[in-house]
């Protein structure tokens, strides 16, 4: 048997913490070859990361403890090593890049001379260090590389900064590349160039590449094989394609089911009555303009995805169509009165009809409130809707209609998961018995599988209730079972606006065809027709 | 303040009281502390009509009475004074005054310094702007110089002195509240209230006081130290409180000539005032857990496994 580059063995991890020890991965093996790229595959809590900590001996012991296992590096254990060798070994043979790219370069350095540390402390001298940093930030592909070396880390663009940390991770020619969720923080048409950059380095410098995410587009995107993980505990391995077309497992069935973008496409109806007209809707920020005139309208019912990338004015026409910030013009009839004008007392009315369910729940709900008194702050703020002694039953209704059960009302928010949390989100809004929700980014920060199940909640409520959505989203997969109407926002403006049938099959913008292409499929085949096409299309 | 607790209460749950009472007992530091302090707060409620003829009765012949004489009455196990009173009645008797010049000078900075800071940071930047700069000037004076100014113009008593420490040590509690404020007000869960209509004041007292207390908390015992001590200061001066009248301060800096030959006369007061500042401390650390919901486990797990 050929020796693999790397390769864990019964690596077992735990952590003692106050409520008892904690197994964050089991028994868990897997290797990987030159040349290959292997992903680890896991939602949130699946132990996915701990692995790869321990490889790079990022684990903090106590309360960490590895309490079995080896990790072979050419055959050579990691874990036996001694602590200079083990130094030695992290960044000259093994590198790692983060999720998040700024809070992993430090601030008050330039990135040249944070990437020439990286190879002198490794005993490389400054000037050949200098010349090889400028090398790599032209390889990674940063215009005017020179220039760049002199910059900080917040000069450069989120995609940019994870082309740096690449380079960083490249300067020392490792062996092995571990990249932990190296695309989650990034745009899907930045996330495919980085993907397609670490691929091209891999080809040239022949290395491993071990790579850590929860998308299965980025799986099928970039690996060769994968390694399905579930709470500590490795179920699937295999080919990318093997795992996908004939999974075994039932998590990775779930997990591979769960992938949104598959069902059927929503037609649209158009027999609602007219809910919300917005007009020509600009806002500023200084010199920066948000929001350059966009228009739409909504009708009852119906749910109208707003989709865009970082710095589109998506969140920023949600917060002005709520009035959480002041348009600098235009106007938002809803039910005929213009939003904007409305006094605060008429607001105060209005925001029954108007909802609102953000992004991350951990932090749109008060961590020192009951659920219970979460839910039940809207009838003390509208004391009309319901009176007091009926609070209770209410509260469990909502909550057993989100999916929640009545007896989760005395809890507190962190005693639950992302989805449950932002189950209790969706049931607070609902107390106020609206007719327009807005879910800014609302299943965006939860796993996959959890995302499905929010999102269908939330199309069972449209049909039952008949409660309008509109659905903000970066993703355009997400939004494709759930949507009546796609509006795509480029900086500031509408590229497309139409059914999400005329958006997804037969796009009419250059922006939407390139959002459509650069999001990732989690069907590996699918996935390499997308790569070819893109190829010829460069 | 407008925090309606009466909703907080959920049936099938033990009461607010009983479940705070468990986690009181769970945390032995705090236990103790808070007996403690129960004890400070009955002897500055009896103490002066219980001992206050024999604290200020003089005895020339036992000035400077060593400490540890059992055989004597209780009252002078800790010694004398340079009149020759007994210096555990004085301690006892100065407790009222002490405690009076200290927590109500501290409550009232604090009370005052938080709800102008809460102003100044959720309402408009004009508006905060004239109360952060009025800060600043106030921060900018020595402490001591204001309070000697303006008690010199007053004359001294109780509640000048109250008036003046609190005034000085406000600006702490404005700044760090208004700091807090800033950065709370941003946070989602706010901004989930404004979408869901709530007032100003519910936002305020309900979404961000909550959030800022326990800092507010550990402040404001941290200060009580500072307060005392500055009263001493101020009764050393002479603008403080004025003889016969006692605090523990006062006491300090009486005892301050015999400190070479007779220890004990500062000694025994500033264990009392370190003690009474220590308890404080460890509660006000109990409660910043007890209060937190996402920390309040530690607490009732303790319990659990104690009992």
């Amino acid at each position: 048997m050929a020796e693999h580059l790397l390769e864990v063995r019964n690596l077992s991890v735990e952590f003692h913490t106050a409520a008892g020890v904690v197994q964050a991965v089991r028994d868990i093996s897997y290797y990987l070859d030159r040349g290959e790229t292997l992903a680890i595959l896991g939602e949130s809590g699946s132990g996915k990361s701990v692995s790869s900590a321990a490889i790079m001996n990022l684990i903090d012991m106590p309360p960490g403890r590895i309490s079995s296992g080896q990790i072979l590096l050419d055959g050579e254990d990691l874990l036996t090593m001694p602590a200079h060798a083990r130094r030695e070994a992290n960044g000259r043979r093994i590198a790692m890049i983060f999720q998040d790219p700024l809070s992993h370069l430090n601030p008050v350095y330039t990135v040249g001379w944070q990437i020439r540390e990286a190879m002198t402390t490794h005993g490389m001298q400054a000037g050949p260090a200098r010349s090889e940093a400028v090398r790599l930030l032209t390889r990674v592909g940063i215009p005017d590389p020179e220039g760049a070396m002199g910059k900080y880390p917040h000069e450069f663009s989120g995609g940019q900064r994870q082309r740096v940390m690449i380079a960083m991770a490249l300067a020392l020619r490792p062996d092995l590349l571990i990249a932990d969720e190296p695309t989650t923080a990034l745009d899907v048409t930045v996330q495919a160039e980085v993907l397609a950059l670490l691929k091209e380095l891999q080809r040239e410098t022949g290395m491993g590449v071990l790579i850590i995410t929860h998308d299965l587009g980025v799986v099928a995107e970039i690996a060769d094989r994968v390694v399905v993980m579930e709470k500590g505990e490795l179920v699937e391995t295999g080919t990318v394609r093997d795992v996908y077309k004939n999974p075994t497992h039932p998590y990775t069935k779930k997990l591979i089911g769960a992938a949104p973008g598959k069902g059927e496409m929503h037609i649209a109806q158009l027999t609602g009555e007219l809910l919300l007209s917005v007009r020509d809707v600009r806002k500023r920020y200084g010199s920066f303009d948000a929001l350059k005139g966009v228009s739409f309208d909504l009708r009852a019912g119906e749910t109208m995805a707003i989709v865009g990338e970082s710095g589109s004015g998506k969140s920023t026409l949600a917060r002005v169509l709520l009035r959480l910030d002041e348009p600098d013009a235009g106007t938002a009839h809803w039910k005929g009165r213009d939003l904007f004008t409305l006094s605060p007392s008429e607001l105060y009315k209005l925001r029954r009809d108007l909802q609102m369910v953000f992004q991350d729940p951990t932090q749109s709900l008060n961590p020192r409130m009951t659920v219970f008194q979460l839910v039940s702050e809207a009838w003390a703020i509208h004391p009309d809707i319901l009176p007091k002694r009926q609070w209770r039953e209410r509260v469990a209704e909502l909550l057993v209609q989100v999916g929640l059960s009545a007896e989760h009302m005395s809890r507190y928010p962190h005693q639950f998961s992302g989805g449950q949390r932002q189950r209790i989100a969706i049931a607070r809004a609902l107390a106020l018995e609206p007719q327009l929700i807005v879910c800014d980014e609302a299943v965006s920060a939860l796993d996959v599988s959890v995302q499905a199940q929010v999102i269908a909640l939330l199309d069972k409520l449209r049909r039952d209730m008949g409660i309008s959505f509109i659905f903000i989203a970066h993703d355009l997969p997400v939004v494709r079972d759930f949507a009546d109407y796609v509006m795509v926002m480029q900086k500031g403006e509408v590229v497309e606006l139409g059914t999400v049938r005329d958006v997804f099959e037969a796009p009419r913008e250059a922006y939407t065809r390139a959002l459509l292409a650069a999001s990732l499929d989690p069907d590996p085949d699918v996935q390499a027709e997308h790569r070819a096409a893109r190829l010829k299309r460069a | 303040m407008s925090v309606s607790s009466s909703d907080t209460m959920i049936a099938r749950e033990p009461s607010f009281l009983v479940r705070m009472m468990r986690m009181l007992w769970a945390d032995k530091f705090a236990l103790c502390a808070a007996i403690f302090l129960l004890v400070i707060v009955v002897l500055a409620v009896v103490g002066p009509s219980w001992l206050g003829e024999l604290a200020t009765k003089q005895n020339l012949r036992g000035r400077n009475l060593a400490p540890f004489e059992w055989s004597r009455e209780w009252v002078w196990w800790m010694g004398a004074d340079a009149l020759g009173r007994p210096l555990l009645a004085r301690i006892i008797v100065a407790t009222q005054n002490t405690i009076m010049v200290a927590a109500g000078a501290v409550i009232l900075s604090s009370v005052v310094g938080t709800l102008l800071g809460l102003v100044a940071g959720f309402s408009s930047p004009r508006v905060g702007q004239i109360i952060m700069r009025l800060a600043d000037v106030i921060m900018s004076f020595p402490s001591l110089l204001i309070a000697v100014i303006v008690l010199y113009l007053l004359g001294s008593s109780i509640l000048n002195l109250v008036a003046v420490l609190s005034i000085t040590r406000i600006p702490v509690y404005l700044r760090t509240t208004r700091a807090e404020v800033l950065e709370i007000r941003e946070r989602m869960f706010v901004q989930a209230a404004r979408v869901m209509g709530a007032s100003q004041n519910r936002i305020l007292f309900r979404h961000i006081l909550p959030v800022v207390f326990p800092t507010l908390t550990t402040l404001a015992t941290l200060d009580f130290a500072y307060v005392m001590l500055a009263e001493s200061a101020l009764s050393f001066l002479g603008i403080g409180i004025q003889p016969p009248a006692i605090t523990w301060g006062l006491m300090i800096s009486q005892g301050r000539q015999y400190l070479t030959n007779a220890w004990w006369l500062s000694f025994w007061p500033g264990l009392a005032i370190i003690m009474t500042t220590l308890s404080l401390n460890l509660l006000s650390n109990w409660l910043r857990i007890a209060l937190d919901p996402v920390q309040r486990w530690r607490l009732e797990m303790k319990g659990r496994k104690d009992g």
